[in-house]
């Protein structure tokens, strides 16, 4: 048993679920080390099941060891009970591949996905046993770089990173790569190479070389590089080609049952909606789609390649994707020769895909989601959500005729302008659907007699490059007002007993709106909170939110700054460096439009003007 | 038609638990483009059947899994393409066609032969031979064990089919049937309680399943002979 296992026999034995640190998976990438001067560990903050479940990962592993050289592993937050072993041992945190310490590594890539992975970044730091801010560096620790969306305001982590990597990973990898090896070639300093690589490379953020200043009321009152030739403003970096960028045909097939454990077909990135809350549908925008063809022939290729029994599409609005009665059709084909179920999320609900999910999933068992995000008509309006009620109706009407007898509605509570009606809005609507089925489904048609409505309410957080990024969010007393709200309303209809309401925890919210608008004050909050043993803070049983508030006020600040604030639209934001492609001029053009209920057509039917053309790419016209 | 099939699990995988054994081999057999059958319906699977779960960190030379297709090239073939895209550790070693009238592994599995070694550094201050014995002298060798219907007492002596004393431990063939199956760990525990030693904390004994036996005799005087012997 001359097995390399970073773990011994022991730990394994002791900890759930060993499969998460062994490796070893089908499709993982092993490459002979002395073939390979660059070694990259790509780490997604949070527990196995979850970071095996992101796309961004295998598309980025599968490119990066797509190029010679370079041998790219898999790195995940431990669980706690292997974490308090690991410091207990003082086990290095090591690469799945290899099992070898990450420490040895040329770099180590995070994925920011979202705000409350925040203390995980430094737990994979600590454990990795690499100085936990980029200052206290040295040429042995590998390059720390931040990738994904959080990298739109990464100013309350920028002292944890040596670069941020602004956009689309799929262009840059390559250049970064070949750089850093002529630095070590010349035997050149740590220092000289982030320098080079900020100034020579676009989408890179090196924040030790910029200064900030701030007001006496705690704004910023000037940000600016520090070196000379780098560059005041980051623009993100986006695939222009999308039907030939780089995509994972095998990627790695866990043995453990993860959160996304299907073949994912990414048909289109960007969207055309533009909803004033999402940051998505700003920062990735504009929308590009992918061949039918390459998407078919991606399909079969990654189907025989895992052996997965399920296939999904991934895209911000699937309904948007030009040639998607095509694509389906012949999935549905393929997929019913092969045994594979399909699984087809984000569909606006109408008679098309209603047909096509009548094909692919158990009516009986299966339930339709609507996200109206808003109760009222006028609400949706201030979101620019394009959805009506008459929509919304009609979509369930045909549902129930098709045999559907359940709905889940999502909405969001705490949006700018809501009021009391807007609220109860969200009653009424789920009681005329429910109405709507008694109306649809006679007596003797229906199962059971009944129809299941659930409705679901999250919390508002305002985000950077949003038309909301200025709005003040709510406070907890306020978002739990707004849910009890929420929930007398549904009492008071009359279809109220076919109506379930669930809402979201209020703490984790505030304290995600703090981080998602924070700045570079919130590095030492963080660090700070984390030295008290908080971590795994998206897992409701591990945070702590006394400890953040408290530790908030210990380092002079208030939570209420961050997120109860409305900015002035001439403020210094803490991202504004970043060029995301869509103008602050275009975002306050629909912060004001938002206050006047006015909605602004989809990028299909009219351009915003919002800049994004300039990428010359997608759908914008110009090119 | 069903397929027996025999592999190994040796090395890093021996972690990975029953249950996701079976995921594996759903997905290796899809990408092998065996011709196996699926059940109908909107969640389609394939029938599978295990003669018995393996213990996490045990390794194995004799699992046996039942597969059901609906036709075949030849059992050498179907070896090979499951091979092909197999992982380090699970190997296909055999591959049997079924007799229509054979039961499936899992009801069919009768007993097991163990080889169980003792790490290095590890071994018991009794003598295996004398210790062993001390325990076969026992009337009975009652183990606790937790059940859905809470906790109970088994007897595992009538399990312990034959052990043998090797070089650095034992040979066991021991019940491996769904109803009395006996673990060498649960053996090992015994061992040590009759002869008043303690366990050591960490590991210590490494456990291999050699071979999984299904009684081609009677009831009365069992023939054990591997799954594949019909």
């Amino acid at each position: 048993m001359s097995e390399r296992l970073a773990l011994s026999e022991d730990i394994l034995m002791k900890i759930d679920k060993p499969a998460r640190y062994i490796g070893h998976e089908y499709n993982s990438v092993i490459k002979d080390r002395s073939k390979v001067d660059v070694r990259f560990a790509m780490c997604f903050p949070d527990v196995y099941e979850i970071g095996m479940s992101h796309l961004g990962i295998q598309i980025l592993y599968g490119l990066l060891n797509s190029f010679e050289g370079v041998w790219c592993e898999r790195v995940y937050s431990p669980w706690v009970d292997l974490d308090s072993i690991m410091r207990k041992e003082s086990i290095p945190l090591f690469a799945l591949e290899s099992q070898d310490p990450i420490k040895d590594f040329d770099f180590l890539g995070i994925t920011l996905q979202y705000e409350m992975c925040y203390t995980n970044i430094l737990q994979v730091l600590d454990l990795s046993q690499i100085p936990l801010k980029s200052i206290d560096r040295t040429e042995e620790d590998p390059i720390v770089i931040g990738g994904g969306p959080c990298t739109y305001n990464p100013e309350p982590i920028a002292d944890f990173f040596d670069i941020f990597y602004i956009g689309e990973g799929e262009t840059q990898y390559e250049n970064l790569i070949n750089l850093y090896r002529n630095y070590k070639k010349e035997n050149k300093s740590r220092r000289e190479f982030l320098i080079k690589a900020a100034k020579s490379i676009p989408g890179l953020y090196v924040p030790s070389l910029y200064d900030v200043k701030y007001n006496k009321d705690g704004t910023i009152s000037s940000f600016t590089p520090n070196v000379e030739g780098v560059p005041e403003k980051v623009k993100k970096e986006i695939v222009k080609d999308f039907s030939n960028a780089y995509y994972p045909m095998a990627p790695v097939v866990p043995y453990i049952k993860v959160t996304q454990d299907r073949v994912v077909l990414e048909i289109q990135r960007g969207c055309i909606r533009g909803c004033r809350f999402c940051q998505a549908g700003q920062v990735y925008k504009p929308i590009r789609e992918k061949s039918l063809d390459e998407l078919k022939k991606y399909a079969i290729t990654m189907l025989k390649n895992t052996g997965h029994e399920e296939l999904s599409l991934s895209s911000l609005s699937s309904s948007d994707y030009s040639k998607l009665p095509e694509l389906v059709d012949f999935l549905i084909e393929e997929c019913d020769k092969r045994h594979i179920n399909i699984s087809l999320p984000s569909l606006r609900i109408d008679a098309f895909s209603l047909d096509v999910m009548s094909k692919v999933q158990d009516v009986k068992k299966s339930s339709l989601t609507f996200a109206p995000e808003a109760g009222s008509q006028r609400m949706r309006n201030v979101i620019n959500k394009g959805l009506t009620e008459e929509v919304i109706l009609n979509g369930a009407e045909l549902a129930f005729e098709g045999g559907w007898t359940r709905v889940k509605l999502y909405f969001m509570l705490g949006q700018p302008y809501e009021t009391l009606e807007d609220i109860e809005g969200i009653a009424d609507l789920a009681n005329k659907i429910a109405a709507r089925f008694f109306e649809t489904v006679p007596k003797e048609k229906r199962v059971n007699g009944k129809v299941q409505i659930v409705v679901s309410t999250s919390f508002f957080v305002p985000k950077p490059f949003t038309a909301f990024q200025w709005a003040p969010q709510c406070s907890k007393e306020q978002f739990l007002d707004k849910a009890y709200q929420t929930r007398e309303a549904i009492s008071k209809v009359l279809n109220q007993k076919s109506i379930k309401y669930n809402w979201h925890e209020a703490d984790a919210s505030v304290m995600e709106g703090v981080l998602a608008r924070g700045d570079r004050k919130l590095c030492d909050v963080i660090l700070k909170v984390y030295k008290k043993g908080c971590f795994y803070d998206a897992w409701s049983e591990y945070y702590k939110n006394d400890v953040w508030i408290d530790t908030i006020k210990e380092c002079g600040l208030t939570p209420e700054f961050y997120a109860e604030r409305e900015r002035d639209t001439d403020e210094i934001l803490p991202w504004d460096f970043i060029d995301c492609g869509v103008s602050k001029a275009y975002l306050k053009r629909e912060w004001e439009r938002a206050s006047k209920e006015q909605i602004s057509e989809n990028c299909a039917v009219k351009c915003q003007g919002c800049g994004a053309a300039e990428f010359k790419c997608g759908i914008c016209p110009g090119h | 038609m069903k397929l027996r099939i025999k592999f190994t699990k040796f090395g890093p995988i021996r972690f990975i638990g029953h249950l996701d054994v079976m995921r594996f081999f759903q997905k290796a057999i899809r990408r092998s483009e065996i011709d196996v059958k699926y059940t109908s319906g909107f969640s389609p699977h394939q029938v599978m059947s295990f003669a018995q779960p393996l213990s996490v960190g045990v390794e194995s030379n004799g699992e046996y899994m039942d597969i059901e297709v609906n036709s075949i090239t030849n059992c050498k073939d179907i070896m090979d393409r499951i091979n092909a895209v197999s992982v380090e550790g699970i190997k296909v070693t055999d591959v049997t066609i079924l007799p229509d009238n054979a039961k499936n592994a899992m009801s069919s599995v009768a007993a097991a032969l163990y080889t169980v070694i003792f790490k290095d550094g590890y071994m018991p201050s009794f003598d295996l031979s004398d210790g062993l014995s001390k325990m076969l002298e026992k009337d009975e060798l009652l183990i606790e064990k937790t059940g859905k219907a809470g906790k109970r007492e088994v007897d595992i002596k009538p399990g312990l089919f034959d052990i043998k004393v090797t070089d650095k431990g034992y040979s066991m063939l021991l019940d491996c049937s769904s109803s009395g199956n006996v673990k060498p760990s649960q053996v090992i525990s015994k061992l040590y309680e009759v002869n008043d030693e303690k366990e050591p904390e960490n590991i210590f004994f490494h456990v291999t399943r050699e071979e999984t036996y299904k009684n081609n005799g009677t009831e009365e005087e069992p023939l054990y002979q591997p799954m594949n012997v019909f």
